[in-house]
């Protein structure tokens, strides 16, 4: 990191140094998300059935965002093809459910894993195109996919199929709710569905906050800020790409799972609909701001807000977010909380290293000036 | 027998679609660097320019279709200075969106103006003819011309490439964009030009499109994957292995839908991913990158 030769007396004692990336303003946030996260999980007491299925979308759309926030802006793999996984972990979910008679909340991890192992030998045909074409390669895949999907007559073939009642709302878990709330079984699959929506979204950010944090999630950032000197210090990115690609495709296939779980009827073209998992995500991200995990949260909401207002216009809807995507990308290219957290320096989920003086090994000068350079999720050459 | 003569010649043919459709992308990549996420829609829209032009103004086809290719040429010049230029730099993040971006725009643009209702550009019977070979054999007249179209279209950007002054200021900027700019080229106005032409192609190729199938607003996106897949069958930085690489997706999706019609699709695009697997670069590389 380019804040230590910048120093003064960096290359004297690094002993003298803390890395630091927790900020006052992170525990705070910290604190707020907690408080946050358990109101909407008590949501379900007293919020209207509406509100649970808009939020249960918000929560889905989050976890999309962040799983491409973090393959296209940390990772550099920039993918029109999401869609894929989406796709696969919902038709994976239908076939875990009605044929091997599994239930659900067991067939969402399992159809997430099955992404993963498919996402194998798809890495290792896409990651042939670099840069512009690896984003065609992979929604060349994707449309693979949908066509194969639609030639399986036993999954409903290209016009789709229904997931029968047993499996969506006497379900164990369902059931459980029900019970524990006292509510009809339809309500019950709804706040069943909105917890673990909830959840989901929870999880993958404090999973993606984690690894950021890590040692790869260091060798993300080098790998993003100058990709040679990354691997001439030994950073193999290779590797570290082909996981983040997997591990995204493990969250990406649960939230297909997951989404139709709830809607309980698939078909390919729904399914693997570019337009719905890949552009709207990408809208979020952008508007929210790339590279950030603030950002997608940030655009999620105000996705909702655009949708619910303006949905009603039908194409017009979709052109408008077509024309504000890239008015945003050309006025404010780190999108929204980007252009905000690099004016005032805001970080929420701090994943950036601070060395950070120790009290008393210096001179006289201020013992915890964090070392400042402001680049919020870009590059800095 | 007759029959596999019959796929691959059909195949051939529809190649000669598929290097229309991928000659104007191979180009913008060529010169800078850009892959257009919306080229398919563009393609479309100016299918339906043409439909508009007959339509509304009553033109007949051919002075439409030839009235296009400066109108095309004229919007590729503005997006590219007005919305693309802006965002083209290191970072290939900003182009993919932006174009990304464009592509929904002009679908929905077209979905609102012309309705999701399919369509057809109407050349008064031309369309139906075709030239008997012999032995059961037929080769329709808008496939034959679609395919020397597309021979001619090569031939043509190729001589402006290597054989004229603007094509050596092309090379130049493409091999390096500074040094070119040193050297006194105006990459900015180059680059407007080259989009500028690039849609002039997609109007050939929208011409032949219209005239050959139905279109509605929505099939832009699958004309950029047919595109991008001939471009890389055949290898970057090649017009005629683009060529080629048309062919050989022609071929596949023509045998595909030859064993089951709706496997064409599936068809072509497993061949892509297969000559993927085995031949990266593929079949005829010469650019580096």
């Amino acid at each position: 990191m380019s804040t230590v030769s910048t120093h003064p007396s960096a290359q004297s004692s690094t002993a003298r140094y803390l890395v630091r990336t927790r900020t006052r303003l992170s525990a705070v946030a910290g604190g707020a998300g907690l408080l946050a996260v358990l109101v909407l999980a008590l949501l379900p007491l007293t919020a209207s059935r509406g509100l649970l299925q808009d939020l249960f979308y918000l929560f889905t759309m989050l976890a999309l965002a962040q799983c491409w926030n973090l393959l296209a802006g940390f990772a550099g793999l920039v993918s029109v093809g999401q869609q894929a996984y989406v796709g696969l972990g919902a038709y994976l979910l239908f076939a875990l459910c009605l044929w091997v008679g599994l239930s659900p909340l067991l067939a969402i991890p399992l159809a997430g894993l099955l992404c993963a192992v498919i996402a194998v030998p798809s890495a290792f045909i896409v990651f042939r195109l670099r840069g512009p074409y690896f984003a065609i390669g992979t929604w060349v895949l994707a449309e693979v996919f949908r066509l194969l999907l639609a030639q399986l007559r036993s999954l409903g073939g290209g016009t789709g199929m229904s997931l029968p009642r047993e499996v969506t709302n006497e379900a164990g878990f369902v059931a459980w709710t029900a019970e524990l709330l006292h509510v009809r079984a339809p309500v019950a699959r709804d706040i069943a569905s909105y917890w673990l929506a909830l959840g989901l979204a929870v999880l993958t950010i404090l999973l993606i906050y984690r690894l950021l944090r890590s040692r790869p999630g260091l060798a993300l950032a080098a790998i993003r800020d100058n990709q040679g000197a990354a691997l001439s210090v030994g950073v193999d990115a290779f590797r570290i790409k082909l996981w983040v690609y997997l591990a995204v495709a493990f969250v990406t296939g649960m939230t297909g799972a997951l989404v139709y779980l709830q809607k309980a009827r698939i078909s390919p073209d729904a399914a693997f609909s570019v337009l719905d998992w890949t552009a709207n995500v990408l809208f979020i991200v952008v508007i929210g701001g790339i590279g950030t995990i603030e950002g997608p949260i940030v655009g999620v909401i105000i996705f909702y807000l655009l949708q619910s207002q303006l949905a009603g216009l039908g194409s017009w809807y979709l052109l408008l977010l077509g024309l504000i995507a890239i008015a945003v990308m050309r006025l404010f290219p780190a999108g929204l909380w980007g252009s905000l957290a690099g004016r005032f320096d805001l970080h929420l989920f701090p994943i950036r290293r601070q060395l950070v003086l120790r009290v008393g090994s210096l001179e006289n000068g201020p013992a915890t000036g964090p070392s400042s350079h402001k680049n919020p999720g870009g590059n800095d050459d | 027998m007759t029959t596999l003569v019959d796929i691959v010649l059909q195949g051939v043919l529809l190649g000669g679609l598929y290097a229309l459709f991928a000659a104007g992308l191979s180009l913008i990549f060529g010169v800078m660097r850009l892959v257009n996420l919306a080229h398919g829609d563009l393609i479309v829209l100016a299918a339906f320019l043409m439909l508009a032009l007959t339509r509304v103004l009553g033109l007949p086809l051919p002075v439409a279709a030839l009235l296009c290719l400066p109108l095309m040429f004229a919007i590729g010049y503005a997006l590219q200075r007005l919305v693309l230029d802006p965002v083209l730099g290191k970072d290939i993040l900003p182009p993919l969106l932006t174009t990304f971006g464009l592509s929904i725009i002009i679908q929905n643009g077209l979905l609102e103006g012309f309705s999701a209702d399919s369509q057809r550009l109407s050349g008064g019977g031309v369309e139906t003819l075709s030239l008997p070979l012999g032995g059961g054999l037929a080769i329709g007249l808008m496939p034959l011309l679609t395919f020397l179209a597309a021979i001619l279209v090569i031939v043509a950007l190729n001589r402006l490439f290597y054989a004229t002054a603007l094509g050596r200021a092309f090379r130049a900027v493409s091999d390096d964009p500074e040094i070119a700019r040193l050297m006194g080229i105006d990459n900015r106005r180059l680059f407007a030009v080259a989009m500028g032409l690039a849609l002039s192609v997609c109007a050939v190729a929208a011409f032949f499109l219209g005239m050959r199938s139905n279109f509605d607003p929505t099939i832009g996106p699958a004309r950029l994957l047919f595109a991008f897949e001939a471009v890389i069958i055949g290898g970057l930085g090649s017009l005629w292995g683009t060529l080629a690489g048309g062919v050989v997706l022609g071929v596949a999706q023509t045998a595909g839908a030859a064993l089951n019609p709706e496997w064409q699709l599936l068809a072509g695009h497993l061949v892509f991913l297969a000559i993927l697997v085995a031949r990266p670069r593929g079949l005829f590389p010469r650019a580096t990158d």
